[in-house]
């Protein structure tokens, strides 16, 4: 038999210790300490999967929010070495309802609360998660803290609800350096190497690589602050490369200047481009459309979205707080030709893909690498495929 | 893609009578069909034979046939109503193999009728094992998607050479086109193999088995799938068994969302059920595949698909508040899923997943004290009769209120029984053996010090839940060590969903004295909101449950509220029948002006659909769970009252603890309820008017009981004190029969006596539904049996008007009833059961409420009594309807006009469902312990045809030619002459066995003599026996009534395989004289071609007009 279990050793005591959850407008809740205790400040934002929260966690876009799980029962299949998106966790904080006492499932290999706790994650659990999901639902994102350290569990909550609103807000905050690669790495093809693709890290999935180089594009994932040239020094025979794409990732998306400077360098050059989430709003702004907060936000995957072109739904894996600002039906000028939008939200109308009508880019807001999630968006990385085909220079033309 | 605009009429197939495997899911996911049918402007045609529905309900269609779902019926409604279309993918099997034999017969070609929903190739595909197989294997590899390796045979010689190309047993052996694993089952030998495969063989229309390597232990799951025309697909939910693979899923704990898989395997799962509906092609509906999961490595078997909504779908509708049937049938008709709004957000579009904050757990209800001959252990083979749900923000919470939603006296955990009784070793060799009350033993085995990878290893249930069962314990534990109740722990029990009477019986006080500790303390659950998105947006509808959680969701009202109760878990004796008068109450008062509040636990029915009643509190039906609903209703706003009495039993034993808590009971009060079951006072009652009872007493003893039974006489009934639906009750005919029924079937104590009645030999028994407002009563309908007297009324076929009865006994009839109606103080329904025997009306007994009979006389007299009831509770009087015209002026069910229609109603029964321990199916004799699980209307102008219509649709047609065998008990013979000879005259050959042969050759009925079991052949004979002729299928009817004397004894067992055999092989079998004569006028009308189809709407039309 492979489960495990934790017999004894790992079994919280009951009650756990206390821990609380103060909001930047006053609203207090109290529960047990889950993973790391101390004390952590951030934003606090609901994500609804009722799976993958391995995945969730390990995901860079998470960097500075806390992470409220709408789902119960969170850990009861453990941590694997497999369904990691990145090197770490990086949720600053992270709350449950019932966090799983044992663990059950044949790749597992150790405990979520482990995880949480060598990572210093600090969390929280035995809170009204729903509650807690209804008043940001209602009042929209905010700061928060959890903290398990006695001077702030014992007595007045007002100290630490102070503390919370000298914290800065997520509107205006980058997160980039943190999360992106130190240096660049090669994510080589599956199989022939048809294509080579630069990808600009600014908090990359683990699986969006893989998703690539299955499709025999070799990834060369490049720091965030990566230059043009360094973009176009990805290729054989410093021909550059034959598409550029750029991920998810954490923070204001108005924050991100460089990056947005160096996409506009890259349509001027019509290189096939392809973005996923902050990399859609990177498109978006170097076309010349603003970002704006959500509410609220979409992190869940269970997001209908429609493609336009198609008229087919599709049941994405989302993350974002920000989205691109841009009119729903017909196109918009940009410099490098008209545009339009090519995705939508069937929840509330929210702008989920764009494109340039005839230039060789297209992004999405949503998550076709899935993880956690659903696969239908998986075509959109053919579609990526198939750009840079129809796009490429002869000597990269796919002969087969 | 919009609406279709070239269908405007849509013929819709129901489901038929309740049976084991298909229940009220198909009235609920039927009911919400044609509701949205209706609203989209189509023409409703709808076939069904069960009257017990609320989709047969007149306004939920054009035009109602409750008519037998056989191909020759629907046909002939077909040529009637000349629908555009056939959706057959919302009445379960019975429906979908009804259009799948009308496409084969050429009906649907021949009158222009398309097949929605899921075409016949898709419905082939998806069914036939071998098409799916290869369908399976040609998903890319990479999604990791197999079959259990099978063979298919189609004779038990293939059988037995499949084995070995399997690699031996076990083998799980699965009979194709067959209805909730009806004819499965696993076999460990080549003796199981005969025993299943020869079944399954004889069931399977297509005489087709397959057998397949055994993936008993696996983890399994369901995924709920939905497509619409332009192939966008959703998963609505998915479910986990918290009993691996090798219990059908009907009969497993399950559990929504499934909780132990990573993301990685649950979105393979989902890649996979995507794929399937796209290869199999159900283009517009939902369908449900389930899976096992090795649990020792991942790997994934596609166990099967069902092409059309099913169980699992009323379920997941009612885990996640997503409508399948309703989206189902939306898509039907062409519109796509994301044209389609989401009832509860009423913003986002039905083209999204549904996500849940809080977790469902969903138990069986077993009937195996019915059938106690009958094998518990649980196989692929469902044998549940209900089942209750529960939703609660953790899985220990939403377990323990889903055990005491059963309302069985002891399925909660219990920890009153000391340790030291507990003995880890055999508790582990029981648990082994899947089967009803297992989940309490793995508890126990875990207390006396069972290990978790013990109970794994015996059992293969999931690690993840059985740490649950150990917490649970540890809290247990925890209740039993503390010095006192501490707030902390209190609160802490509550969140794992203790019961206030579980906390008592651990910590030695009532359950009342809990109560009151606890609301001193203020701890009180709250109510969460169903609302398919984790409270992402905003919640329109009220679908609440209750949680000890920090805040709750119940919005404040203005209007008054009534709350109903409803009946709970399915059961034998109480089932939809009650969730129909309940329904109907929601129905009545939201009409005038209330707020309808429900509560119920049962997943199944049309009462927890949240577009039913204003309010809906997904609860168990305990007194601590209803009176927190009152309370938070009453934090709400004004509320009128609670009505017990349309829920059967369930509400009904809650009235005197919801009164003594204050709450207002509308209608009946519980001392009138009490005065009604009280024998003494009713006694009393029946005394003032002039009424007589059956002698009878009330025994604390077997001393007591004897001295009774000399005193009134042999033969006597007998049964425990307050039961439903017959439970332990028996014809007891001799002193030692009823010292052996004393030690056997029942405990007596002071607390606990026995009722021993005289038993009246021949009587004819007559039920009567009524009304009464405190003035005056409105007979609601008056229905004699078919049988005699002795086989219970919920078994008995009767019909309406009764056919035998003058005007002066309905009169009589009419008298009695209001006597007693005021007598015992009713203010609503009250049936009561009369026999007429010698001339004296004798009353056997009076229930004030709702009976199972209430949907079958509102429909046989185009009456609502519930609806009429539920208003006569809130205060209107019987005149004040009759003015509205609500209920008819002039008349009353007992004053129906000459030319009115007869209705007969037949039960079903499921004794195809159960085996012995030796392999056998259980005996099928009627007696008065009710049994059957369903019922079926037949609907004409005379008896004979009426009664031939209820034979049709209940199970196995009337015959109109071929053999009748015929072997009655003596005291029957006399009985048999004239029927006998009457088939005789009618062209059938007669068979009987010697003794019966005898006397209807003295009567000039010729009669083939074939020999019993047990006899010898005589000379010249033919050597097989009346067994053999029957698994020959050379038999078309079967006279058999029971030589012995009392159940269970062996003059009985006489006949007992010879019924058997009839059951298997599907052949009438007819157990009473008196079933005869009605089976003989019966074929008498079909042989004359007399039975035509008409709808209610036509009859209510005919009705009204005379």
């Amino acid at each position: 038999m492979t489960q495990t279990h934790e017999a004894g050793s790992s079994r919280r005591p009951a009650p756990g210790t206390p821990a609380v959850l103060v909001l930047e407008d006053g609203r207090t809740f109290r529960g047990e300490s889950f993973g790391a205790q101390g004390t952590t400040i951030a934003e606090i934002v609901f994500a609804t999967g009722m799976t993958g929260y391995q995945e969730t966690l390990t995901d860079p876009s998470y960097r500075g929010q806390i992470v409220v799980m709408t789902a119960p029962h969170i850990g009861n299949t453990g941590v694997n070495d497999e369904d990691f998106e990145s090197r770490r966790v990086w949720v600053d904080g992270y709350v449950v309802r019932d966090p799983s006492r044992v663990r059950s499932s044949w790749r597992s290999n150790r405990s979520l609360d482990d995880l949480l706790t060598e990572q210093g994650v600090v969390g929280i659990s035995a809170v009204d998660t729903r509650a807690l999901t209804r008043h940001l639902r209602e009042r929209g994102s905010m700061r928060a803290a959890i903290s398990s350290e006695p001077q702030h569990v014992e007595g007045s909550l007002d100290a630490l609800v102070a503390l919370v609103n000298e914290a800065p807000s997520m509107e205006g905050s980058s997160f980039l350096d943190d999360v992106t690669t130190p240096e660049p790495y090669v994510v080589p093809a599956v199989g022939e190497r048809r294509f080579t693709v630069a990808a600009v890290d600014l908090g990359i999935k683990g699986m969006t690589p893989r998703r690539l180089a299955e499709r025999g594009i070799e990834v060369h994932v490049l720091p965030a602050s990566s230059t043009i040239d360094d973009v176009l020094a990805v290729g054989a025979d410093g021909k550059g490369p034959d598409g550029v794409f750029m991920s998810n990732g954490p923070g204001d998306p108005a924050t991100a200047d460089h990056v947005v400077g160096v996409l506009r360098e890259v349509l001027e050059r019509r290189i096939p481009y392809f973005g996923i989430c902050l990399g859609n709003q990177m498109l978006g702004r170097a076309l010349g459309r603003g970002t704006y907060k959500l509410k609220y936000g979409h992190r869940g995957i269970n997001q209908p979205v429609q493609d336009r072109t198609t008229g087919k739904v599709e049941i994405t894996s989302q993350n974002h707080g920000f989205a691109v600002d841009a009119p729903l039906d017909g196109t918009f000028e940009t410099p490098y030709g008209d545009a339009h939008v090519t995705h939508v939200g069937l929840n509330d109308q929210v702008v989920e893909g764009v494109a340039l009508v005839d230039g060789p880019a297209f992004s999405v807001q949503y998550h076709p690498e899935a993880a956690a999630g659903p696969h239908d968006a998986a075509y959109l990385f053919d579609r990526f495929v198939q750009l840079m085909t129809d796009h490429a220079p002869d000597h990269a033309k796919v002969t087969d | 893609m919009p609406k279709r605009t070239d269908i405007s009429s849509i013929l819709v197939i129901g489901s038929g009578p309740i049976v084991i495997g298909q229940a009220c899911e198909f009235d609920y996911s039927g009911t919400q069909a044609c509701r949205v049918l209706r609203e989209e402007g189509i023409r409703v045609i709808l076939v069904n034979s069960n009257p017990a529905t609320i989709m047969t309900d007149p306004e939920f269609a054009d035009a109602t046939y409750v008519e037998p779902i056989t191909p020759e019926f629907v046909e002939k409604v077909i040529a009637k109503e000349r629908p555009d279309a056939l959706l057959a993918t919302l009445g379960g099997q019975t429906a979908l193999n009804a259009a799948i034999a009308l496409d084969k017969a050429g009906t649907l070609e021949k009158y222009g009728v398309e097949l929605i929903g899921a075409s016949v190739e898709a419905i082939e595909k998806g069914e036939n094992r071998e098409i799916f197989k290869r369908i399976v294997e040609g998903l890319p590899k990479e999604w990791g998607a197999e079959v259990a390796r099978s063979v298919i045979c189609h004779t038990m010689d293939e059988c037995l050479a499949g084995v070995d190309q399997l690699g031996g047993y076990p083998v799980v052996v699965r009979p194709s086109f067959t209805m909730g694993g009806s004819g499965s089952g696993l076999a460990y030998d080549e003796e199981d193999l005969h025993r299943i495969a020869g079944s399954g063989l004889a069931l399977s229309p297509t005489t087709e088995v397959l057998l397949e390597e055994s993936i008993l232990g696996w983890k399994e799951y369901e995924l709920e799938v939905m497509r619409d025309t332009a192939d966008n697909v959703v998963i609505v939910c998915s479910i986990e068994n918290f009993d691996p693979v090798g219990v059908h899923t009907g009969d497993s704990i399950t559990v929504a969302p499934a909780l132990t898989l990573t993301d990685v395997e649950y979105q393979r799962l989902r890649d996979i059920s995507l794929g399937v509906i796209r290869e199999v092609g159900v283009d517009t509906g939902g369908c449900n595949i389930q899976f096992a999961v090795n649990p020792e490595n991942g790997r994934i078997v596609v166990i099967e698909m069902n092409p059309r909504v099913s169980r699992s779908s009323a379920l997941a509708s009612k885990a996640t508040g997503f409508p399948i049937a309703k989206i189902a049938a939306k898509v039907a008709i062409g519109y796509t899923l994301d044209e389609i709004p989401n009832d509860i957000t009423r913003e986002t579009p039905a083209s999204f997943e549904p996500t849940l904050d809080y977790v469902v757990v969903k138990v069986p209800r077993f009937a195996f004290e019915k059938f106690p001959a009958a094998d518990s252990t649980l196989t692929t083979h469902m044998k549940s009769v209900g089942e209750a749900m529960a939703i609660g923000r953790s899985f220990t919470e939403a377990l323990q209120k889903a055990l005491r939603s059963l309302e069985r006296p002891g399925a909660e955990f219990d920890w009153s029984k000391e340790w030291v009784e507990l003995d880890k070793a055999s508790l582990l060799e029981e648990i082994r053996r899947p089967h009803d009350g297992r989940l309490k033993k793995v508890m126990d085995a875990i207390r006396a010090g069972a290990t978790p990878d013990e109970i794994f290893e015996a059992t293969s249930i999931d690690p993840w839940f059985v740490d649950q069962l150990a917490l649970i314990n540890e809290v247990a534990t925890e209740l039993i060590e503390a010095p006192e109740l501490s707030p902390a722990l209190l609160r802490r029990a509550k969140r794992h969903g203790f019961s206030d009477a579980q906390l008592g019986r651990i910590r030695g006080m009532s359950a009342d004295v809990v109560r009151g500790v606890r609301h001193a303390l203020g701890v009180r659950p709250v109510y969460k909101t169903v609302d398919t998105c984790a409270a992402e947006f905003e919640a329109r509808t009220p679908y609440h449950y209750s949680s000890y959680d920090e805040e709750t969701e119940v919005e404040p009202r203005e209007t008054p509220a009534v709350l109903v109760l409803g009946s709970g878990p399915n059961r034998i004796g109480q089932g939809i029948e009650f969730d129909y008068s309940c329904v109907h109450a929601v129905q009545a008062l939201s009409g005038v002006g209330y707020e309808t509040v429900m509560v119920n636990c049962n997943p199944e029915t049309v009462s927890t659909d949240y577009d039913t009643a204003d309010r809906l509190y997904f609860e168990p039906l305990t007194l601590e769970d209803v009176l927190e609903v009152v309370h938070a209703e009453q934090q709400a706003g004004p509320v009128a009252g609670v009505i017990v009495q349309l829920g059967g039993q369930t509400p009904l034993g809650l009235a005197a603890g919801l009164e003594a808590a204050g709450v207002p009971i509308v209608g009946t009060q519980p001392s009138a309820i009490d005065l009604a079951e009280e024998r003494g006072a009713f006694g009393q009652v029946l005394d003032a008017a002039g009424l007589v009872a059956p002698r009878s007493g009330m025994a604390t003893t077997f001393e007591h009981a004897r001295q009774i039974a000399d005193e009134i006489g042999y033969p006597v009934l007998v049964r425990p004190s307050y039961v439903l639906g017959g439970r332990g009750m028996e014809i007891v005919y001799d002193e030692q029969t009823l010292e052996e029924y004393i030690s056997r079937a029942t405990e007596i104590t002071p607390e606990r006596p026995v009722l021993v009645d005289r038993f009246l030999d021949d009587a004819i028994e007559i039920d009567v539904d009524a009304l009464f407002d405190g003035e005056e009563l409105f007979l609601g309908g008056v229905m004699e049996h078919i049988e005699e007297a002795g086989v219970h009324s919920g078994d008995s076929a009767c019909a309406l008007p009764p056919i035998t009865l003058g005007g002066l006994e309905v009169d009589r009839i009419r008298e009695a009833t209001e006597a007693i109606a005021r007598g015992v103080g009713v203010r609503g329904l009250v049936n009561i059961q009369f026999a007429l025997s010698s001339d004296i009306l004798y009353v056997i007994e009076a229930n004030p409420r709702a009976s199972r009979t209430v949907p079958f006389v509102s429909k046989a007299t185009a009456t609502p009594l519930a609806k009429a009831a539920a208003r006569i509770m809130l205060g209107e009087s019987i005149a004040d309807l009759r003015a509205e015209g609500l209920l008819p002026t002039g008349r009353d069910g007992g004053r129906l006009p000459d030319d009115a229609p007869i209705a007969v109603k037949e039960a079903v029964m499921p004794f195809n469902r159960f085996r012995t321990y030796e392999g056998t199916y259980v005996d099928t004799l009627l007696g008065p312990e009710m049994r059957s699980t369903g019922e079926v209307m037949g609907f004409d102008t005379t008896f004979g045809t009426a009664f031939a219509k209820s034979q049709a649709g209940a199970q196995n047609g009337l015959p109109t030619s071929g053999k009748v065998f015929v072997s009655v008990a003596n005291r029957d013979k006399r009985h048999m002459i004239f029927p006998i000879k009457r088939l005789a005259d009618l062209g059938f050959e007669i068979l009987a066995t010697s003794g019966t042969a005898v006397v209807l050759a003295r009567n000039g009925v010729q009669a083939t003599v074939i020999r019993k079991l047990h006899e010898t052949p005589l000379p010249g004979q033919e050597p097989s026996t009346i067994v053999d002729k029957i698994r020959e299928q050379d038999v078309d009817l079967i006279i058999n009534t029971p030589h012995g004397i009392s159940a269970g004894t062996n003059a009985r067992m006489d006949g007992y395989e010879i019924r058997t055999a009839a059951v298997a092989e599907g052949i009438p079998c007819i157990t009473t004289v008196q079933g005869l004569a009605a089976a003989v006028q019966g074929i008498e009308a079909l042989l004359e071609q007399r039975v035509g189809v008409r709808s209610l709407q036509d009859w209510a039309a005919r009705v009204t007009a005379s």
